[in-house]
């Protein structure tokens, strides 16, 4: 490759692809660099399968350009792109072993029969399935169809591999494996991944940067940690990670310490991560694991405004067990990460308890901004 | 356990009684009339009323170069027959599966049925008045320049394959588009984005996917050409030269049921080895083609 190491491995330039009336992609511009893990993470319909299928050549974009590798794909077949494609449902050929899967890319390109049989054998031992070649297809299990998959992508050596929810289509523990594998092989290959999925765990585990779409944009691009700590807009903020989402209104701003007050009358203190205006409808969103749990006001952390609430309900589940509260006044529903400690694992339903939470870590946007 | 020994013979009993009409027809339409035959074409008559077992009406058959003749004809023919079918069946199925979407592939379905609406007598009628000397296409033919005179299209060997192909496009295509749409789109994708070119993607993705249906269609197409009689008389006219005609002629114009008798069973044995042999080449199971039709 004569591109500068500098240069991205994929930029996408002002892309849009209309079906009749609705846009799916919308002008959407982006670059992923070299070797990076670059996540576009949104729910079904937001547009991020048709953002694929233009990279991968079997959509055309309307208007705007695709370059690769520095070249621009304009016109360019699925077949000629230095891209290669994991599919949904993987789409292994049936009909043939797993060591002519590997190597039917290389048939393709004219290698001989010898030099392409080492290569997919060779493939098939970096991706820990040695000696697999004569199997068939159906004799493998989910997560090594999912490793030929890639292998068959990957022995093609792509400037891109695009991967179209892969993971979607095995059950959980096998999902939290591969999630690790797939890591393990992209920093092994040091090829640059495009990864599209709508599992946020998934873009925030595997990522270098993420690209958080909706309605045909982005939302936010950045690092997971940008994502989950400092999301930009209310839509990020409910789609990432979990969130207790607090409606209301601004009865108070100074700078960009917000105070929100719910209908119901419940009050809590905010940071400003867009211009709030007094008196505006706007949202907070608060992570389970910010707030803080006291037995009794004063263990609270000293400066974070105080709350009580009464336990609904205890949510165990291992390491992530949460218990629901319900704010003692106004009945407002308040999700709280349990400390790993095993503190609190023996609180009682209906117990009051005190909470609080830093403002700083309550994020406060206007209303109304999109959501889906 | 004795409850469960009730409700086994009464579901035995059930199955039986609804396979019963099956069986019945089977055994007195087919296998009846089968041994029956078979019993003929093992005679020979040595005086009125008077038969001896023998192999004479086989004798006759190998012993007569014309029989022979027809006999391997009617398998080539059948066989180019059977090609072009597939060869022309194949696109249309793949429309329909695959391109057509709704609607259009229902239309383009019922197309293909409508010509078995009306009967096959007045289809290959409707044939003869297109192509015969004063037909349809000879006098367009002269209309336009191409011919000078009229030229009779009937009777050739083409002809011939056209009326065959016509009558079993539908018993191709039908296979063909339920095979073909089982073919899961994304594989195409795959090959296509791992280089793949529709030629090598037709090659090696679509036609082994398809390869069961391709085989069923052909095993049927090749059958009711072997076994038609009323296109090849119609459209070849005396210069068919069809075994059925044979079977026909030995039966009702020579009244010789013997010899008629182990004609139908070497044609029988014809296509039986041939649909064997198509099995064979194409490496398929006779279970799953037939899962097909």
């Amino acid at each position: 490759m004569s591109a500068t190491a500098a240069a991205p491995d994929l930029e996408v330039d002002r892309a849009i692809k209309r079906f009749g009336e609705h846009t799916a992609v919308d002008a959407l511009s982006f670059s992923v660099a070299r070797g990076s893990f670059f996540s576009i993470l949104g729910p079904s319909g937001c547009g991020k399968t048709t953002l694929l299928r233009m990279i991968a050549g079997f959509i055309q974009p309307d208007e705007g350009d695709i370059r690769i590798g520095g070249r621009s794909m304009r016109g360019i077949a699925p077949n000629r792109r230095p891209v290669n494609m994991v599919f949904q449902q993987l789409a292994l050929f049936p009909m043939m072993s797993v060591g002519e899967n590997v190597a039917f890319g290389l048939a393709r390109r004219g290698v001989a029969r010898a030099e392409r049989t080492r290569k997919a054998e060779a493939m098939l031992e970096r991706v820990g399935l040695g000696g697999a070649a004569r199997k068939k297809v159906d004799e493998l299990s989910g997560g090594q169809r999912q490793r030929v998959a890639i292998a068959r992508s990957l022995v093609l050596e792509p400037t891109l591999l695009l991967l179209d929810e892969p993971l979607g289509a095995l059950d959980l523990k096998l999902r939290e494996h591969m999630k690790i594998e797939l890591k393990q092989l992209q920093a092994a290959f040091g090829t640059t991944f495009v990864y599209i999925t709508h599992d946020q765990s998934e873009a925030l585990v595997l990522s270098d940067h993420v690209g958080v779409m909706n309605r045909g944009r982005f939302e936010q691009l950045g690092t997971p940690q940008q994502l989950y700590y400092e999301p930009a807009t209310p839509f990020v903020a409910g789609f990432v990670g979990a969130n207790n989402r607090i409606v209301g209104r601004a009865t108070s701003v100074a700078g960009s310490d917000v105070v929100v007050t719910t209908p119901e009358g419940w009050a809590i203190r905010a940071r400003a991560s867009a211009p709030v205006a007094a008196g505006a409808a706007v949202e907070a969103f608060v992570r389970p694991e910010a707030a803080t749990l006291a037995r009794s006001a004063a263990e609270l952390p000293a400066g974070q405004p105080g709350h009580t609430g009464e336990v609904e309900s205890l949510l165990f589940d291992g390491a992530n067990s949460a218990v629901l509260l319900r704010e003692a006044a106004t009945r407002f529903e308040f999700r709280i990460a349990l400390p790993q400690t095993g503190r609190y694992a023996d609180l009682k339903v209906g117990e009051l308890i005190h909470f609080s939470f830093e403002p700083a870590r309550a994020a406060c946007f206007p209303a109304g901004a999109a959501h889906g | 356990m004795d409850d469960t020994a009730g409700p086994a013979w009464q579901r035995r009993l059930m199955v039986g009684l609804l396979l019963a009409p099956a069986l019945l027809w089977l055994f007195a339409l087919i296998v009846l009339p089968h041994v029956d035959l078979a019993l003929l074409s093992f005679r020979e008559r040595t005086a009125p009323r008077e038969y001896v077992t023998s192999l004479a009406q086989y004798r006759t058959f190998f012993g007569e170069p014309l029989y022979w003749h027809i006999f391997v004809r009617t398998a080539v023919m059948s066989l180019v027959s059977t090609t072009l079918t597939l060869l022309i069946a194949f696109p249309v199925a793949w429309t329909i599966a695959k391109l057509a979407r709704g609607r259009l592939g229902t239309l383009l379905f019922i197309v293909c049925l409508i010509p078995f609406w009306v009967s096959e007598t007045v289809r290959t009628l409707g044939w003869m008045i297109l192509l015969r000397e004063s037909g349809v296409l000879p006098g367009l033919l002269v209309h336009l320049g191409i011919t000078t005179v009229p030229v009779e299209l009937l009777y050739h060997d083409a002809t011939i394959l056209v009326g065959l192909v016509y009558t079993s496009l539908l018993f191709m295509v039908v296979p063909l588009v339920s095979s073909l749409e089982s073919l899961d789109n994304s594989l195409i994708e795959a090959a296509y984005d791992l280089g793949g070119n529709g030629l090598s993607i037709l090659r090696q993705i679509v036609i082994p996917h398809a390869l069961p249906g391709i085989t069923a269609g052909c095993i049927v197409v090749f059958m009711l050409t072997l076994g038609n009689y009323l296109t090849p008389t119609l459209l070849g006219g005396t210069s068919s030269q069809w075994f059925t005609e044979q079977i026909y002629t030995q039966f009702i114009t020579r009244f010789n049921w013997e010899q008629g008798a182990a004609f139908g069973f070497l044609l029988l044995a014809l296509s039986t080895s041939m649909v064997w042999l198509g099995l064979k080449l194409s490496g398929q199971r006779f279970s799953d083609v037939m899962r097909r039709t």
